[in-house]
């Protein structure tokens, strides 16, 4: 017969006692790696989520970037080729160029092997009076577009338009009441209105487009321009500018290029914002995140700690329970010359092994719990939320957290007096 | 008179009072001395001191004043680990209420006293022999809820046995049984005296009174000459 015989046949006598115990070690076992666990999932599946995110923007962004290439290059953009010496700030004023170039120009152009080019559009433009009907109007001469000796045969853009016809904006057709066929009169010369274009909300609205032959005639300017428009210009870089104007240099030295806004930049524009509203939503989601985790942080900081002095508690009354039942059998064996020290021992090592057994069992329970628990630990498999070391940390600290409760109980069990307890019997 | 075992002199004993009841002087200056082979019996009416002079003769309550030896060693001198060593060596207690353990079997609880003492060889071949001397062989495997009154105090007085006890402390151990079984457990006392222990026991019983060698009576805490 020794202690661990004593503690053995005790412990197969209350079981009731016992198994409280072993249950109140079990749930602040199982409470605290479920709760680590979920705090883990949620850190995995941010880390997940985020990483996701950040891949699948990348792509889209890699494919925005493509597609950017792509339409620049399939779309085009729009420039306006002035000419030389032309002073750009009077053309951002006034809305065309004072100086002229040789219609020979747009020929040259054609001609060339340029690549970055594709439809060519050479025009005459000025402001004038229609003195028949005392209206100011922008007059454009357009010769149509001139076809390209090297590249590709795209269909034109644009048609000219016949000599001895007019196409009339939307304000000027709707203020001087004008129909598609009228006959009408411009600086003395008859026209038929070959077109009336609908409302565009610019000066469109108030222009006059007629041959460009007719027009040079009416300017007095035969065989000039004063722009050639080159539409759906390609480009392979984003810096496409430059690149058209070191090939446009070369053949037309001297003139001046700027770029019309068009679709192209306005859809590489919104992507670009697109680009940072994604990033933007994957900071944001970072940022709700982490706040998330703080917040169940500091809630596990305050439930694990409680639910493990709830316990504890628990275990530290139940001892207090089974000492005061078993005050005479302490009293005997006292008296029988059993020191307190092996008292205590016994108090303490029952105390030790249903906290022991209830780790495991809380172990147990809780790794069922995470293997079932599916969405609620985001899917994660428990050994990934949990380690060894953790598992350990639990098997060794349960017996010695349930000793450190049983320890006023039962050291107030083995100090009691041997005589007082026979005494009162 | 034969070679004293158990030597008390001017055991002085008070309870401080509590609340209303004021201080008890349980034990006014008693001396004794009890030789080898003694079977002395304490008797004397309610609140006399008995039960106080046995827990004091028995290591377990120190005197106010005054010393108790146990062959030659005097009990208080040592201190509380010591005492204990010397109790589980040397003495042996049996209780109006047995007190047993009562999650342990009747061999268990006949061998606990290793718990202090530590385990010897044969140690279980020599309390089967034990319980064959008082009736209780086939007992061995029961546990005290399953045993008569009777049978609880004779396993505790076995436990005292088992114990190598040279001297035995009873109080009031005949309380709770009928005069058949008060008979076995005072034959079996007589018999431990006959063989060279000693026992000092609390009685109010006078059947028990006739199985001792010796008679104290106690009043008011004073040995009655």
């Amino acid at each position: 017969m020794n202690v661990f015989t004593l503690i053995r046949k005790e412990i197969g006598h209350r079981k009731l006692n016992f198994a409280l115990s072993i249950l109140a070690a079990a749930v602040a076992a199982a409470t605290f790696l479920v709760s680590i666990s979920l705090l883990r999932s949620t850190d995995l599946e941010t880390s997940r989520l985020i990483n996701e995110k950040v891949a699948e923007t990348e792509a889209e962004m890699a494919k925005l970037e493509d597609e950017l290439r792509v339409s620049m290059k399939g779309l085009g953009f729009n420039i306006h080729i002035f000419p030389e010496g032309q002073d750009l700030s009077e053309v951002y004023e006034q809305g065309y160029a004072s100086k002229t170039m040789p219609e020979e120009y747009v020929t040259r152009l054609a001609q060339s092997e340029i690549v970055t080019v594709n439809h060519l559009l050479p025009t005459l433009t000025q402001v004038t009076d229609w003195p028949e009907y005392k209206r100011k109007i922008v007059l454009i001469g357009i010769r149509g577009e001139v076809p390209k000796l090297h590249g590709s045969n795209k269909k034109p853009l644009l048609d000219p338009v016949p000599e001895g016809e007019l196409i009339v904006g939307y304000e000027l057709q709707n203020s001087l009441e004008l129909e598609v066929g009228d006959q009408v009169t411009l600086k003395g010369r008859e026209f038929k209105i070959r077109e009336c274009y609908g409302e565009r909300g610019s000066k469109d609205d108030i222009t006059v487009w007629m041959s460009l032959k007719q027009t040079q005639e009416i300017f007095d300017k035969e065989g000039q321009i004063n722009s050639i428009l080159a539409l759906e210009c390609n480009c392979a870089t984003i810096d496409r500018l430059s690149e058209i104007r070191a090939e446009l240099g070369e053949i037309l030295p001297g003139t001046k290029i700027i770029e019309q806004e068009s679709k192209a930049l306005a859809r590489a524009e919104a992507r670009k914002s697109g680009q940072t509203t994604a990033r933007q939503q994957i900071e944001s989601m970072k940022e709700s995140r982490s706040r998330l985790k703080e917040k169940r942080e500091a809630l596990a900081s305050i439930l694990i700690p409680l639910i493990g002095i709830f316990c504890m508690a628990g275990i530290g009354l139940l001892v207090f329970l089974n000492a005061k039942e078993r005050v005479y059998e302490v009293g005997l064996l006292l008296a029988l010359g059993v020191n307190s020290f092996k008292i205590l021992t016994a108090f303490l090592l029952k105390a030790a092994v249903g906290g022991w057994v209830g780790g495991m069992i809380g172990i147990g329970a809780s790794l069922l719990f995470i293997e079932k628990g599916g969405s609620l630990f985001a899917g994660y498999p428990a050994n990934e939320l949990t380690s060894a070391v953790e598992l350990g940390l639990v098997l060794v600290c349960m017996p010695l957290f349930a000793a450190i409760a049983s320890w006023i109980p039962a050291f107030a069990a083995a100090q009691c007096d041997p005589a007082e307890v026979l005494r009162n019997e | 008179m034969s070679e004293s075992v158990l030597e008390m002199n001017g055991v002085k004993k008070r309870y401080p009072g509590k609340g209303s009841r004021g201080e008890v002087h349980a034990l006014r200056g008693v001396s004794l001395s009890v030789g080898k082979g003694e079977f002395v019996a304490l008797h004397g009416p309610s609140g006399c001191g008995k039960s106080t002079l046995l827990l004091a003769a028995g290591g377990l309550l120190r005197p106010d004043v005054g010393t108790i030896a146990i062959n030659g060693q005097d009990l208080y001198s040592l201190n509380n680990s010591n005492r204990a060593r010397f109790r589980a060596a040397n003495l042996g207690f049996v209780f109006q209420q047995f007190h047993l353990i009562p999650y342990l079997d009747v061999l268990g609880n006949l061998m606990v006293t290793e718990v202090a003492t530590g385990q010897s060889a044969n140690a279980k071949k020599r309390a089967e022999a034990i319980l064959e001397q008082f009736g209780m062989a086939a007992r061995a495997g029961h546990h005290p809820s399953e045993l008569s009154v009777g049978e609880q105090q004779r396993l505790a007085l076995a436990r005292a046995v088992f114990a190598n006890a040279s001297i035995l402390f009873a109080d009031e151990p005949t309380g709770n049984l009928d005069r058949d079984n008060a008979t076995i457990v005072l034959d079996y006392m007589k018999e431990f005296a006959g063989n060279g222990g000693v026992v000092v026991m609390v009685t109010h019983d006078d059947r028990a009174l006739e199985h001792a060698s010796q008679k104290v009576s106690l009043v008011d805490g004073r040995i009655k000459e």
